[in-house]
């Protein structure tokens, strides 16, 4: 079985800070690491490998030091990286960083699974694994929890929902967003962190995948950012002392006129 | 301070912190209240291949031999141990113990013996014990019981061992018995006995004070059959198989006592920056201060000792007796010292099982007393002071 992991380095912190002059993220003095819930899908690669046999293979889009993360997901058990990075890409929103995603893995040659994390814990879109989806033509199932069977190019998975699960029968090749719930991440072997260390990572830029710069980055990118702002903090809320009765009835009265 | 750890070495201690972190941290209290013996977190440092750096390549390990000796392993074994002792002293005996069990193992094995035992230990699919304490032999070794007879080509086992680590998880044991009992200690051999025996089973398990995610047990021989292909090294040499043994382990025990020391001291220094009293953080008090930075102090010490002995014997000094005995006795006095105060530190708080912190204090207390009393390890430095001058 052919597997592909799409992953990326984000910033440690939940609490990401923008700088208020540029509305850029502070990344300065904050540790990368790759994206939690991409986690879950390199461990899901490497389950289905041990499952079924094949290899995983991990790509990222990002700049030189996303290699970091790549190898790291070597070290884990993936078998081979490929960087994606190139200055065009600069400034690429969900649909262009889509596109060269799917771009490379068309390049990458035949596959069965593409597995991404439901989101990434910077951006918090969730639109890369769709998008990858949509240019590649293929079905894609998101917050997949679990995989259930594979069974002749066809994949049984339940699919999380706020009510309970859906269970979904798709043909292979497919992409599968996953969510936290799917597995338990391994920690890496030191066989693997020694065998992550001299591995090669391989880098394409628009080049090597063979698009067209205008595809990409800023210019590839319909989203425009037109301002980010911290919202102001809520103003504290009321609170109605006295006799249960008699706080219910300001409580609705109060409702009512501000209806 | 920077002790200079090659590159792998750096890996071994970030791998070792970061399952202390992730897997042992969140469950330590509740192995400490249950008394489980951690299976799933063996299994995660099998995995991450913790239990093959003190194993040569040959065998399954990750150890590199030069010029055909094997180079490295102890200082390793510190690293991760002290890593996992920094969340719970209890877990770390228990890889620790397993390294005790494959030592003699690794030093008078035959090649048969090691090709056989060897890879499922490097692997952590099994783990070792090592045998020596019977209820009326602890420091007085000499005053063992068990005894191992020669009948054709088997040995018969007969006697208990107590106060085991391991005891009962462990599949492969290294017992020692004597084979002569008129030669005294010279009449001692050691054995590798395999969990499934006839006539080797398991009796008492310990409750204990401290380190209580470890398993301590009693094994019972009665009349236990052996092939004779078993017997580490010759007959009589049990008890110098059992000292090199124990040169080689006890850098582990002090390093599980400075993680034990350093894993409090974290906690307490964190702790004093939080707790207020008298409209200020407590850690702005000189008084506090300064036990701080004598236990820092103090740990760094042990810390200095340990590593350099280890190095010691990764580089394979024959003599290091007297190093490992100074290396044990001063991390675990240190380990006690730190932890009680940081206890004090914490004040009511730190007495009461909520919090962290008195676990510290009792996982500490073991690693004076095991794998030789401190006072032992005083009599064996005094023992090589006195030889060193007679030179």
């Amino acid at each position: 079985m052919e597997i592909i992991v799409c992953i990326k380095q984000v910033p440690e912190t939940t609490e990401v800070k923008i700088n208020p002059d540029t509305n850029t993220l502070i990344r300065e003095g904050i540790k990368s690491i790759i994206n939690p819930f991409d986690m879950y899908a390199i461990e899901e690669g490497l389950r289905l490998k041990e499952r079924f046999g094949g290899r995983v293979r991990v790509i990222s889009m990002g700049p030189p030091q996303a290699e970091s993360a790549l190898r790291e997901a070597i070290s884990m058990g993936c078998d081979e990286a490929i960087l994606l990075s190139d200055r065009a890409f600069a400034g690429s929103d969900t649909w262009a960083t889509s596109f060269v995603l799917a771009s490379a893995i068309k390049k990458m040659g035949s596959f069965d699974i593409i597995l991404c994390g439901k989101q990434a814990s910077d951006g918090d879109t969730a639109q890369v694994g769709p998008g990858i989806s949509s240019h590649l033509d293929i079905p894609q199932v998101t917050y997949v929890k679990k995989i259930e069977s594979i069974d002749n190019g066809i994949s049984r998975v339940e699919r999380m929902t706020e009510e309970g699960y859906e269970v979904i029968e798709l043909p292979l090749p497919a992409l599968f967003t996953v969510v936290k719930e799917i597995n338990e991440p391994r920690i890496p072997s030191l066989r693997g962190m020694m065998k992550a260390r001299s591995a090669k990572i391989t880098l394409w830029g628009i080049g090597e995948i063979g698009i067209e710069s205008a595809a990409v980055g800023l210019s590839g990118s319909p989203t425009r950012v037109v301002r980010i702002f911290t919202p102001p903090p809520r103003k504290g809320g009321q609170i109605f002392h006295g006799e249960t009765s008699e706080v219910v009835d300001r409580l609705v009265q109060l409702v009512k006129d501000e209806i | 301070m920077d002790y200079l750890l090659t590159e792998e070495q750096v890996m071994i201690k970030e791998l070792a912190a970061r399952i202390a972190e992730d897997k042992i941290r969140p469950i330590a209290a509740e192995l400490d209240k249950t008394e489980q013996f951690p299976r799933e977190i063996i299994n995660i440092l099998a995995q991450s291949d913790l239990f093959a750096i003190f194993i040569p390549e040959e065998f399954g390990g990750t150890l590199q031999l030069q010029d055909g000796r094997m180079v490295g392993g102890v200082l390793d074994l510190c690293l991760a141990t002290e890593e996992l002792s920094k969340a719970c002293g209890g877990v770390a005996v228990c890889y620790a113990a397993s390294a005790l069990g494959t030592f003699p193992i690794l030093i008078y094995g035959t090649q048969e013996q090691k090709k056989k035992y060897l890879p499922s230990l490097a692997k952590g699919e099994k783990l070792a014990a090592f045998g020596l304490t019977e209820p009326e032999a602890g420091s007085d070794a000499s005053a063992i019981k068990t005894t191992a007879k020669k009948e054709g080509n088997s040995y018969i086992l007969n006697g208990t061992k107590h106060f085991i680590t391991n005891g009962a998880e462990a599949e492969i044991y290294v017992i020692i018995a004597m084979t002569d009992k008129s030669k005294g200690a010279r009449g001692a051999s050691a054995f590798i006995v395999e969990k499934g025996t006839p006539g080797f089973s398991f009796g008492k398990k310990e409750d204990k004070m401290g380190i209580r995610a470890s398993i301590t047990s009693e094994l019972i021989f009665n009349d236990c059959k052996i092939p004779k292909e078993n017997l580490l090294g010759k007959e009589g040499m049990g008890f110098i198989a059992t000292m090199r043994t124990f040169d080689m382990s006890r850098p582990g025990v002090a390093a599980q006592a400075l993680g034990i020391a350093q894993g409090a001291l974290d906690l307490t220094v964190r702790y004093a920056k939080e707790r207020h009293q008298f409209g200020k953080s407590i850690s702005s008090f000189q008084g506090i201060q300064w036990m701080l930075s004598d236990m820092a102090t103090q740990i760094e010490a042990a810390r200095a000792l340990v590593y350099s002995t280890a190095r010691m014997i990764d580089a394979g000094r024959g003599s290091v007796a007297k190093e490992s005995a100074m290396a044990k006795l001063f991390a675990s006095d240190t380990a006690m010292r730190v932890t009680t105060d940081c206890v004090q530190i914490f004040g009511g708080y730190g007495y009461m099982r909520d919090y962290p912190i008195e676990k510290y204090m009792r996982d500490a207390k073991i690693t004076q007393i095991y794998e030789g009393t401190n006072q032992i390890q005083r009599n064996i430095i005094a023992l090589q002071l006195i030889k060193e001058m007679v030179k």
